[in-house]
């Protein structure tokens, strides 16, 4: 049986953790999501400069680990004389790293918009950018709903990571109540619950989006 | 209007069109035909840019389409263009996609804009549609809706490429009907069609084209009673006869 006194005991700790996590998740999707979709469109303009931007982005970013950025971010400064909170290294880490396979989920939409309508709304005098946002992204964000709703997933769980740098999330104070309590079991089964506790509605509402945005066209 | 010089275009190395000389007059209704990879299409297709040429001028409306200084979107503004597949904006309904371009693009108000778009609705016959997504409109409406939005721009040539390759035998009509009714106006058109009653009824000159060579420019009387051209003849006696 689970020792909830820990639990009890704990709860402001508990708390804590767990709305920096929603803090740190939630700016990190919005962040992630502009960053990820201006990269993904520089990936594709008729533009070679802007295509190659994209593409060392994307493929120097998402072939480090998480941690590997996070460190960055929150050791770079330091070494330049400067002083970075440990919650908002580990945030933008975490924006920086997701927002390459944002880019990457986003492009696969927009190019899995049939080529036509590109074609129609460019001949009809639209500019590139005005074709873009009326009628390519609002196609494509059809496609990209499930793709995204993974990489939310995933960017809520690996925000676990400020934990390793005293990022005040939850994990880090799972590790505080583990240490001072020499339970480990007990402790991280309720940080569990926690991330279950973002992560299942997270899931159920994307899943409800992708459902009514197959309903009307 | 149209008038290409010496045009001539390559993919890789394959020499889609070649040594295209064409003039094409204010008015005149101009219909292209040839076997399928001729490059009648890429011909059509190079008139408002969304194809490239290699070599040689051509200038639409007075302005040089490929020189890098041209605007090409405002030059676009005078060029309808109707595609085969329609390609209407599947989550604008049938108005949206008829007003889009007069308000971003001419910066026309949305009622001005509505009013117009429900006059050209009139026009090819479907006005009760307005306000339905184009899924749930059949191949002849989608296209009828599509020449819609290319004339809502009040437009001063409209290209056609293949209008009714895709539709149902029982709705071809339809869209014929609305384009020869255009001709009828005095539309500037450039059409790419297998439709040869059409060609025969509508246009002013027939251009026959095969590997990217424009082999005989006539009138439909001439081209269909006497072509000049081996190939030309093989074409029509393989499109005719059956």
């Amino acid at each position: 049986m689970l020792n909830f006194s820990i639990l009890i005991d704990h709860w402001d700790m508990y708390i804590e953790g767990f709305f920096n996590t929603i803090k740190a998740s939630v700016f990190a999707m919005i962040a992630s999501l502009v960053a990820g979709t201006i990269i993904a469109i520089f990936r594709i303009a008729p533009f070679r400069p802007l295509n190659w931007l994209g593409t060392m982005y994307v493929e120097f970013i998402r072939n480090i680990p998480l941690m590997l950025i996070v460190f960055v971010f929150f050791f770079a400064p330091s070494a330049l004389g400067l002083r970075i909170n440990s919650f908002l290294a580990g945030t933008l880490g975490l924006t920086t790293y997701t927002a390459a396979f944002i880019a990457e989920s986003i492009r696969a939409g927009i190019q899995a918009v049939p080529k036509g309508q590109m074609e129609a709304a460019r001949s009809s005098g639209l500019t590139y950018v005005q074709t873009m946002w009326y009628i390519i992204l609002p196609q494509a964000i059809k496609i990209v709903i499930p793709p995204l709703g993974n990489q939310f997933l995933n960017l809520v769980k690996n925000s676990s990571v400020l934990g390793v740098i005293a990022g005040l999330d939850l994990m880090y104070f799972g590790d505080l109540i583990s240490s001072e309590t020499f339970v480990t079991f007990d402790v991280y089964i309720f940080v569990a619950m926690f991330y279950l506790l973002l992560t299942i509605p997270l899931s159920l509402s994307v899943s409800f989006l992708e459902r009514r945005l197959a309903k009307n066209r | 209007m149209i008038i290409f010089h010496e045009v001539n275009k390559h993919y890789g190395k394959f020499h889609v069109l070649q040594n295209i000389n064409l003039h094409i007059k204010q008015g005149e209704v101009v219909v292209i035909i040839g076997p399928s990879g001729s490059g009648k299409s890429t011909l059509v297709r190079c008139i408002n840019r969304l194809e490239t040429i290699s070599s040689g001028e051509l200038i639409v409306d007075n302005v040089k389409v490929h020189d890098k200084k041209t605007d090409i979107n405002k030059l676009r503004r005078n060029i309808g263009m109707v595609f085969q597949h329609f390609h209407l904006y599947p989550h604008k309904t049938v108005l949206q996609n008829i007003t889009l371009a007069p308000i971003k693009v001419l910066g026309i108000a949305k009622e001005e804009a509505e009013r117009t778009a429900m006059y050209y609705l009139e026009k090819v016959g479907i006005p009760d549609k307005a306000n339905s997504y184009p899924s749930s409109l059949s191949g002849g409406q989608q296209q009828r809706v599509a020449i819609a939005r290319g004339l809502a721009m009040k437009p001063k040539i409209m290209l056609f490429d293949e209008p009714t390759s895709a539709l149902d035998p029982e709705t071809i009509g339809e869209v014929l009907d609305v384009m020869k009714k255009l001709a009828k106006e005095g539309m500037t058109m450039v059409v790419v069609t297998h439709e040869m009653g059409f060609a025969r009824e509508v246009a002013d000159r027939i251009v026959f084209i095969d590997q990217g060579k424009i082999l005989e420019v006539s009138t439909p009387e001439e081209f269909f009673s006497n072509p000049k051209e081996e190939r030309a003849k093989n074409f029509l006696n393989r499109i005719l006869n059956h």
